[in-house]
């Protein structure tokens, strides 16, 4: 006869009334992403969002680690007839990039008082839907729209900034210094473009009327990526500085 | 239960909708599964023609003929691929995970509903590309499935080398974006749409594997994008990330300074992890199978959950020890070895739980309590010439022989594919309402084990002998044209073995429509999926959301009416 191990505490006195369920995973509102229940939308969407960067960071830790390798790396010389390293070197349009930079930190600061606005709205949408109660019009910033006008602003200076390497003689292919900074700043605007697209997804949730708690949802996430968008591009900018 | 008004109740009522671009995580898994089920006869269709030519190497075969060097490695490439990503991969977590992981956990759907479906979509997407590498000027590629630079990263190298290993390396990316977008719904999923009352330790082993398999996913699929892109770079826009100063048939290529190791440390620091990617789902359903079967509760689970834990967390610590070969550090492959060795240390615990929940138990041997005990049989087998791998001096010698082809067939292919069988067998009744026939699937099982380690035992002896792999013709050495019987034995299994096969195929398709009518609980087992009615309904509970008071393996309870206590019972039910 097997004998019984329990693999989970039970209460095997009895008495009549059955232990406190110990809840896990947060709310008792199982719902999915149609659910009204917003609070754990938002934490699910949140939850998603550190997944997804935990993603990105292992492709940028994995183009750093392929970075400092190929760095390192010594090739044969015929005309020496020796070992050399082919690292190269590359006019980088620093002062270009730095405005890049700082548009991005602005415009890391518009999103973030885009997501504020959009909490408050959220907070006050319980008390604007009691009947006689008015807080008044209130015409909120657009500071999402602000955002997506210096996120294209920061993607126009990139363009000029590989247009300007190529101004200097600085191609992909020139020397492996250069491939990697076509390669680290393309990576980092294809997150950003995607990003671009969540501003527009969360701007759309306000021209489609969808609920107050919805588009705060969107513009949350939305701003979280974004401020990890600023600082990944300040570790690649600082990358391509300080590691040459 | 607790009864509430679910949106998820209302189904689609459009065919598209409800079987096309599904955003039901019980939909999208079947359409994994088939997926799955396609992608592995066609990669064990081109194992069989390797393995013709390998007995008969003047036969000529079907679709291809006589078999040159490079068809052989261009097979050998797309056989290895297909198994590795589109088989391995794909049924045991996007089939069975995303069917049964919200389920077991009690929730109506994946966190992500829309991302699941897209995570879906992209996986076949990425297939179609795969597939259309044959069909290209040059045809499939002959890189092998690991893309080893700097073969891989000339197109002038071979005749697969041109448009053919530009889609296999795109069709690698898109698996990296759906594997990953996979991963984050699976991770989110666990963590967040747990019903009320199932702790993390009270959750069952299958969800604890797919959560981990989740985890490695989200960790290794990004490095090999990246490794990825470098390559497509390397080979598209003239870098040099991977590739040195290489001549190519008497012509100097443009490229200079590149190293093709370290195409090797990033690919095998997505590899190794790949391989847990691939076994973990399988140890987890071997679990939950020899629990119910054994009627009696999984013995340790708790040591069954750190083990996967530490299995996963060792596993991106040893990818060094593929690369013993290359030249490196002894002191790095000293390393390497001992943190190999240490993952013997989890798995020696888990076959020891594995055989305690057998140890006494009431067994019924039924078709899925078959496979798992296979499941553990081959895992063993496989698993124990993981150590003699682990050194590296003994490596340098068995590294590309057959030996290794024996050792990760086993362990990673054949007990992978164990664990889905028995996942398919001991599922099929929940999925489809049907139950599958118990006699075919027990011929289908010996004929399936028998088969496999009689391809699988010999190559370990092929490659003591100094079999090397990876040749498409052994007739014309010395020394190797005296193991070609060893090839025509292990050709014949393969053929008695791919043929059983059919067995199932036709079980499989015939019980979906003709098998009696399975009830709600068939084999009196005790996680949620069981609670629910045969199929589960649009919603998973049919508008209630399940309240968990047990754990997931309580059989043999004394007291209890019945000799199991399901996870939704209340928790009197074990008290009387």
């Amino acid at each position: 006869m097997a004998t019984y191990t329990p693999t989970s505490p039970i209460d095997r006195v009895g008495g009549g009334h059955e232990p406190p369920v110990p809840p896990a995973g947060g709310s008792d509102d199982r719902r999915g992403n149609d659910g009204p229940d917003y609070g754990a939308r938002l934490r699910r969407a949140r939850l998603g969002l550190i997944c997804g960067i935990f993603t990105v960071c292992m492709v940028f830790i994995s183009l750093t680690s392929a970075y400092v390798v190929r760095q390192g790396l010594p090739t044969f010389d015929g005309a020496s007839n020796s070992y050399v390293r082919d690292w190269g070197r590359v006019d980088m349009p620093w002062l270009l990039m730095a405005m890049n930079t700082a548009v991005l930190l602005v415009s890391s600061v518009t999103m973030e008082l885009a997501r504020r606005n959009a909490a408050r709205q959220a907070a006050l949408a319980p008390v604007k839907s009691i009947p006689g109660v008015s807080l008044g019009s209130e015409n909120s910033f657009p500071w999402l729209g602000i955002t997506v006008v210096l996120g294209l602003a920061f993607l126009a200076g990139q363009w000029l900034a590989w247009s300007e390497l190529h101004a200097r003689g600085f191609f992909v292919n020139t020397n492996p210094n250069s491939s990697f900074v076509f390669l680290l700043t393309i990576a980092h605007a294809v997150h950003l473009a995607g990003g671009m697209i969540a501003l527009l997804w969360a701007g759309s949730a306000s021209l489609l009327h969808k609920p107050v708690e919805a588009r705060r949802i969107a513009v949350d996430v939305t701003a979280w990526y974004w401020h990890f968008m600023a600082v990944l591009w300040i570790y690649v900018f600082a990358l391509l500085g300080f590691a040459r | 239960m607790v009864a509430m008004e679910n949106p998820h109740a209302h189904a689609p009522q459009g065919f598209i909708r409800k079987y096309i671009f599904s955003l039901d995580h019980k939909v999208i898994g079947i359409q994994y599964f088939f997926l799955a089920l396609t992608a592995v006869f066609v990669g064990m269709f081109l194992s069989l023609l390797m393995r013709i030519h390998l007995a008969w190497p003047s036969a000529s075969v079907p679709l291809f003929g006589e078999i040159k060097p490079e068809t052989y490695l261009a097979l050998l490439t797309m056989h290895g691929t297909i198994m590795v990503f589109f088989v391995l991969t794909t049924a045991p977590q996007g089939g069975f995970g995303n069917y049964f992981l919200p389920i077991q956990i009690g929730a109506p759907d994946m966190a992500f509903p829309v991302l699941n479906m897209l995570s879906f979509w992209t996986t076949f997407v990425g297939f179609v590309v795969i597939l259309a590498a044959f069909f290209v000027t040059g045809g499939a590629p002959l890189h092998g499935w690991t893309g080893y630079a700097p073969l891989s990263a000339l197109p002038s190298a071979g005749p697969g080398e041109q448009l053919g290993a530009d889609l296999w390396i795109t069709s690698i990316a898109i698996f990296c974006v759906a594997s990953l977008m996979g991963a984050l719904n699976f991770i989110t999923t666990t963590l967040d749409l747990r019903a009320k009352g199932m702790t993390m330790m009270r959750m069952p082993l299958t969800v604890w594997s797919w959560f981990i398999t989740a985890i490695l996913g989200l960790l290794a699929f990004g490095v090999l994008l990246s490794a990825g892109i470098l390559l497509l770079m390397d080979r598209n826009l003239g870098t040099s990330f991977y590739v040195p100063l290489v001549v190519v048939n008497g012509q100097v290529m443009g490229h200079k300074g590149g190293s093709p190791l370290l195409w090797q440390h990033l690919f095998w620091f997505f590899g190794h992890p790949e391989v847990y990617i691939a076994i973990l789902p399988g140890m987890g359903v071997a679990s939950q199978v020899l629990s119910t079967f054994s009627r009696k509760p999984i013995f340790g689970y708790r040591a069954m959950v750190y083990a996967m834990l530490s299995i996963g967390f060792f596993g991106f610590m040893v990818w060094g020890h593929h690369m013993f070969m290359s030249g490196m550090s002894p002191y790095s492959a000293f390393a390497f070895s001992i943190l190999t060795m240490c993952i013997g240390v989890p798995s020696a615990i888990k076959t020891f739980n594995w055989l305690g929940t057998m140890w006494k138990g009431r067994i019924r041997f039924q078709t899925p309590m078959l496979y798992a005990i296979g499941f553990v049989s081959l895992f063993v087998s496989g698993g124990l010439s993981g150590p003699f791998l682990a050194q590296p001096v003994l490596d340098i010698q068995l590294h590309d022989t057959y030996f290794v082809v024996g050792h990760f067939h086993l362990i990673m292919g054949v007990a992978a594919i164990f664990g889905m069988f028995a996942a398919t067998y001991y599922w099929f009744p929940k999925m489809f309402g049907r139950m599958m026939n118990e006699t075919w699937g027990k011929v289908h099982f010996f004929l399936t084990l028998a088969g496999t380690y009689a391809i699988f035992m010999p190559m370990h002896y092929l490659g003591l002998a100094g079999g090397t792999r990876r040749y498409s013709q052994y007739t014309e050495v010395a020394y190797l044209a005296k193991l070609q019987p060893l090839h025509v034995f292990m050709t014949y299994a393969a053929i008695i073995t791919i043929a059983a096969q059919l067995i199932f195929v036709i079980n499989l398709f015939w019980s979906m429509f003709k098998g009696p009518k399975a009830s709600d609980n068939p084999w009196e087992a005790t996680t949620l999926e069981w609670t629910t009615s045969t199929p589960p309904p649009h919603d998973n509970f049919g508008g209630v959301t399940p309240v968990v008071n047990h754990g997931p393996y309580e059989y043999g309870v004394p007291g209890a009416a019945k000799d199991y206590v399901m996870q939704t019972d209340p928790v009197s039910v074990a008290t009387h």
